[in-house]
């Protein structure tokens, strides 16, 4: 039943001309299918109210039950859950090969581990924790948050992001199992040449290493792709762009990075596995080649993806000081650009990687000066954020203390950073123990406190309950001071001349007890991580049940259920405030219109966030799955022989034209 | 039951909905940037397109590595290659009507443009066949093979993509699917067909023309 608005209802919303675009599908003069009026038949959210239409909305944009329907399912928050907790769990691999380094470090000539094994064990922590974690949990969150925030039904393109989850976590398992089986990687995380090439590392270890690579970035491009889309074209009527929230901006800014960043890395990794399986001379000086080119293609990549490991902690950062100070942010717009800034600078950098390799001396100096450039954005949300708690009224729960925990880590790893941006000392500390502390101090400072802090604040969203504070302050505290325990030392290791890379050293060296102290931390430090694990499983079990919004937090997630329903919103909300939820604290400004039986979503104008269309979103499909397993047969047949690709394309382009083919009563046959 | 006033029957602590706007009359789909599909293939074409800008950097890297160029290798002929870029540069006419007749939603018209389109493409692919055998170098000769392999087979891999994409978007024209929204799709077809022709020209001139200047 619709009815008439009254004025009053505008109050603090635009009128309906900023709202909508009220423009047509079809082109000028065209009679377009796109401006038929919408089938009387079909219920839409104007004709049903209350509970009958959230079950019916759950019915219409649900998940089927069994296998088939789980493999098939293309809503963001379940694609966006299991993304996130393969990531941890690959967290937890990373971290579980990291104690056993640690253990074998313990003291001087130890016999725990043999060479080679220490080989494999920091490739594999290093490769697990870059690719498998760190770019991974970022796009994670932004899977299953960045819908919810900007008040959309689904991501942009949800079969493309299925099939990402599937092509990760396959890339992922792959690399697992070949180090199971004794064929892990063992030439480091970036697996330079010539030690990488096929002259030095025969056998398959760097081709599965290389392959690992092109399966995470074809699946982490993907997600950056949708996610983009979404921001750009998915948003509630009446966002804006400066309505968007923080982390989505970060989210926004860090997909730009990866789909400009990710390439590279793809390209040098292709011309290794080439030169090792079809002898291809890239990086062979013998015919021409040269070895610098794939530590140039590969920095290209790697210093950016420090910022794509850093970018999306900023939006964990920027939700949490925000809700808990209870004000806005200060400084939104500088918040905004100081992002950006990151965005582009991340890509001046890539050469500070190489300063022992003997480049010219300007170009030295010059990259030495926009390494430290950085330091300005950075710096600038860091006090963004503590103003806004400064004038706010904090209240410290555990988000909030990892989030204070990562001020204190990422400002000590920054310090660290700047000294090694001045070429003297980085050739002093080149490869030893004092770069494995800088860049964990700004690697776990600066996304896994954070992280620690976005679970924390985000679980009741996510399993409609709460996380127990108590054993979050207990996590927090064991994990600070495991940290700071495991890595402080650790520079004083290095300054004193300990390399990293290194199976064991002797008692001469006079290192064994700083050593031991950093095991003892790294132990301390896991169990933090046991501890947490602890609270996630008893919370999610018998925690107490969450409200909707449990923290009071103004964003457009906490306008849904804990946890959200399958159409996320019963109706898509209108926007009119940066902080849509402190704005409308009695009810909801919302669009109707829209089709209870069939999944549409509203489409909006990127810049003002005018509603534009009203479009379907895509059914549940199996043949993301199934082109994610053709994609990986495909990718582990090359390893073995280069025809792979050639049979190997055959099923693929069979199971894409499966996905893109329209099924019958679908959406696009109405 | 008033869609608006506060109700009783919202689950608990979920805000009650006052209704602004109605979506109704709002088109089903529309073309161009209007659509989220025009700005995933805009995104694709970034990404690929990183991906020719760093390969043709790799290319002169090794240019300027080794000084001198072709290495021990005559450069590639010109004939099919030069033939393939004419017809290239050709195709961009059909593609260009496609696009047009698809936003017409003439269903006629582009099934006529999309077989054309489609046999275009199967010519170009033949083609590029006759043109990878008098390339006089092969992969595993030198660097300068290698590169000059890399940027073949990545163009080829995105003109058989796409190649691919028209033909199976040319028969589900003659389906009873050929409606709606898929000439939306239609327009972001030939979009992502101009990237590619936009790609090869580039690559054309350092691979077959750049050698015998340098
Ligand atoms: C449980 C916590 C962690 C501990 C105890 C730990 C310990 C270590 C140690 C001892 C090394 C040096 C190995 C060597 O050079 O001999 C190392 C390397 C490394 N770590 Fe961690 N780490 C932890 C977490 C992380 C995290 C969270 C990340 C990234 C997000 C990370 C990224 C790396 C990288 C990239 C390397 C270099 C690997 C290489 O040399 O190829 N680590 N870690
Ligand atoms: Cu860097």
């Amino acid at each position: 039943m619709t009815r008439a608005l009254t004025s009053h209802e505008f109050d603090a919303v635009p009128e309906v001309t900023r709202l909508a675009t009220g423009e047509r599908g079809g082109l000028p003069g065209v009679q377009s299918e796109a401006d038929a009026p919408p089938s009387p038949d079909e219920l839409r959210d104007d004709q049903v109210d209350g509970p009958e239409l959230s079950a019916r909305l759950a019915k219409t944009w649900g998940t089927e039950k069994g296998l088939i329907g789980a493999l098939s399912t293309v809503d963001h928050k379940i694609i966006g859950r299991r993304y996130i907790i393969t990531a941890i769990i690959f967290l937890f691999l990373g971290g579980l090969s990291a104690v056993a380094m640690r253990l074998q470090l313990a003291q001087p000539e130890s016999k725990l581990i043999s060479p080679d094994l220490y080989n494999q064990l920091f490739t594999m922590h290093g490769t697990t924790m870059m690719f498998l974690f760190g770019v991974p949990i970022g796009e994670a969150f932004a899977v299953y948050l960045v819908p919810l925030m900007v008040g959309a039904r689904n991501i942009a393109f949800p079969r493309l992001n299925a099939f990402s989850y599937y092509v990760y976590l396959f890339g992922g398992i792959m690399i697992w199992v070949a180090f199971m089986l004794n064929i892990g990687p063992d030439t480091g995380w970036f697996s330079y040449v010539p030690l990488a090439g096929p002259e030095f590392s025969p056998g398959k270890r760097v081709d599965f290493w290389a392959q690992m690579i092109t399966f995470t970035e074809v699946a982490g491009i993907a997600v950056a792709i949708s996610v983009i889309v979404t921001v750009f074209k998915m948003r509630a009527p009446g966002m804006t762009l400066d309505r968007i929230p923080l982390f989505v901006w970060a989210e926004l800014v860090n997909s730009f990075v990866i789909v400009f960043a990710l390439p590279a890395v793809v390209t040098a990794s292709a011309m290794l596995i080439l030169d090792r399986l079809v002898g291809t001379h890239f990086f062979n000086p013998a015919e021409g080649g040269d070895a610098l080119l794939y530590q140039h293609l590969f920095w290209f990549f790697g210093h950016p993806e420090v910022y794509i490991i850093f970018l999306p902690a900023t939006g964990w950062v920027s939700a949490i000081v925000v809700t808990f100070a209870r004000r806005q942010a200060f400084g939104y717009i500088a918040l905004v650009l100081s992002l950006i800034a990151t965005g582009f600078l991340s890509f001046g950098l890539w050469v500070h990687h190489m300063f022992t390799t003997g480049l010219p001396q300007l170009g030295a100096s010059f990259f030495t000066a926009s390494s430290m450039l950085i330091a300005i954005p950075n710096g600038i949300q860091i006090f963004c954020w503590i103003a806004t708690l400064w004038d706010g009224r904090p209240v410290f729960r555990t988000p909030l203390l990892f989030v204070i925990g990562f001020f204190f880590i990422f400002v000590a790893g920054g310090l660290s950073g700047i000294m090694l941006a001045s070429v003297p000392l980085d050739t002093q500390v080149h490869d030893t123990f004092f770069v494995v502390a800088h860049f964990h101090y700004v690697l776990i400072g600066g996304n896994v406190f954070p992280l620690l802090g976005a679970i924390y604040y985000w679980f009741p969203k996510f399993a409609g309950r709460m996380m127990s504070e108590r054993l979050g302050k207990w996590h927090f505290w064991l994990a600070f001071i495991g940290f700071n325990v495991t890595f402080f030392p650790m520079h004083i290791t290095g300054l004193m001349g300990m390399p990293r890379r290194v199976y064991t050293y002797l008692p001469e060296m006079g290192w064994g007890s700083l050593n031991l102290i950093s095991t003892i931390g790294a132990v301390l430090f896991f169990a933090s991580f046991v501890l947490f694990l602890y609270n996630i499983i008893s919370s999610a079990r018998r925690g107490p049940v969450a409200e909707p919004n449990p923290w009071n937090a103004g964003t457009l997630e906490w306008a849904a259920a804990s946890p959200p329903l399958p159409q996320n919103f019963d109706r898509v909300p209108v926007v009119t405030n940066r902080e849509p939820l402190w704005a409308n604290r009695d009810s909801l400004p919302v669009v109707a219109g829209l089709s209870v039986e069939n999944r549409e979503q509203i489409v909006s104008t990127i810049t003002h966030g005018r509603a534009d269309l009203r479009e379907s979103s895509p059914e549940p499909s199996i043949w993301p799955f199934l082109t994610a397993v053709a994609t990986t047969i495909t990718f582990v047949g090359s390893i073995f022989t280069p025809w792979a690709v050639v049979w190997g394309s055959i099923p693929l382009a069979l199971a894409l034209i499966g996905w893109f083919w329209p099924k019958t009563s679908t959406e696009d046959e109405r | 039951m008033t869609a608006g006033s506060p109700d009783p029957q919202v689950p608990s602590g979920l805000l009650p909905h006052r209704i602004v706007l109605n979506a109704r009359q709002m088109p089903s789909y529309s073309y161009g940037p209007r659509s989220p599909i025009w700005w995933g293939t805009l995104g694709f074409c970034a990404v690929e397109g990183m991906g020719f800008v760093l390969a043709v950097g790799a290319y002169f890297y090794l240019v300027f590595v080794n000084g001198t160029w072709p290495l021990s290798a005559p450069a590639p002929d010109l004939f099919w290659s030069s033939l393939h870029t004419v017809l290239m540069l050709g195709s961009l006419y059909p593609n260009y009507l496609a696009k047009r007749n698809g936003e017409r939603e003439d269903l006629r018209k582009v099934r006529r443009d999309l077989v054309i389109m489609s046999l275009i493409g199967v010519a170009l692919l033949g083609l590029r066949t006759m043109e990878l055998g008098t390339t006089h170098v092969k992969w595993d000769h030198n660097a300068y093979g290698s590169i000059v392999w890399l940027l073949l087979g990545l163009h080829t891999a995105h003109l058989l993509t796409d190649v691919v994409d028209t033909i199976v978007l040319a028969v589900l024209m003659f389906t009873r699917h050929g409606h709606g929204k898929r000439f939306s799709d239609v327009g972001d077809n030939a979009f992502y067909w101009y990237f590619v022709v936009a790609s090869w020209l580039p690559i054309y001139v350092i691979i077959y023309w750049f050698p015998r200047w340098w």
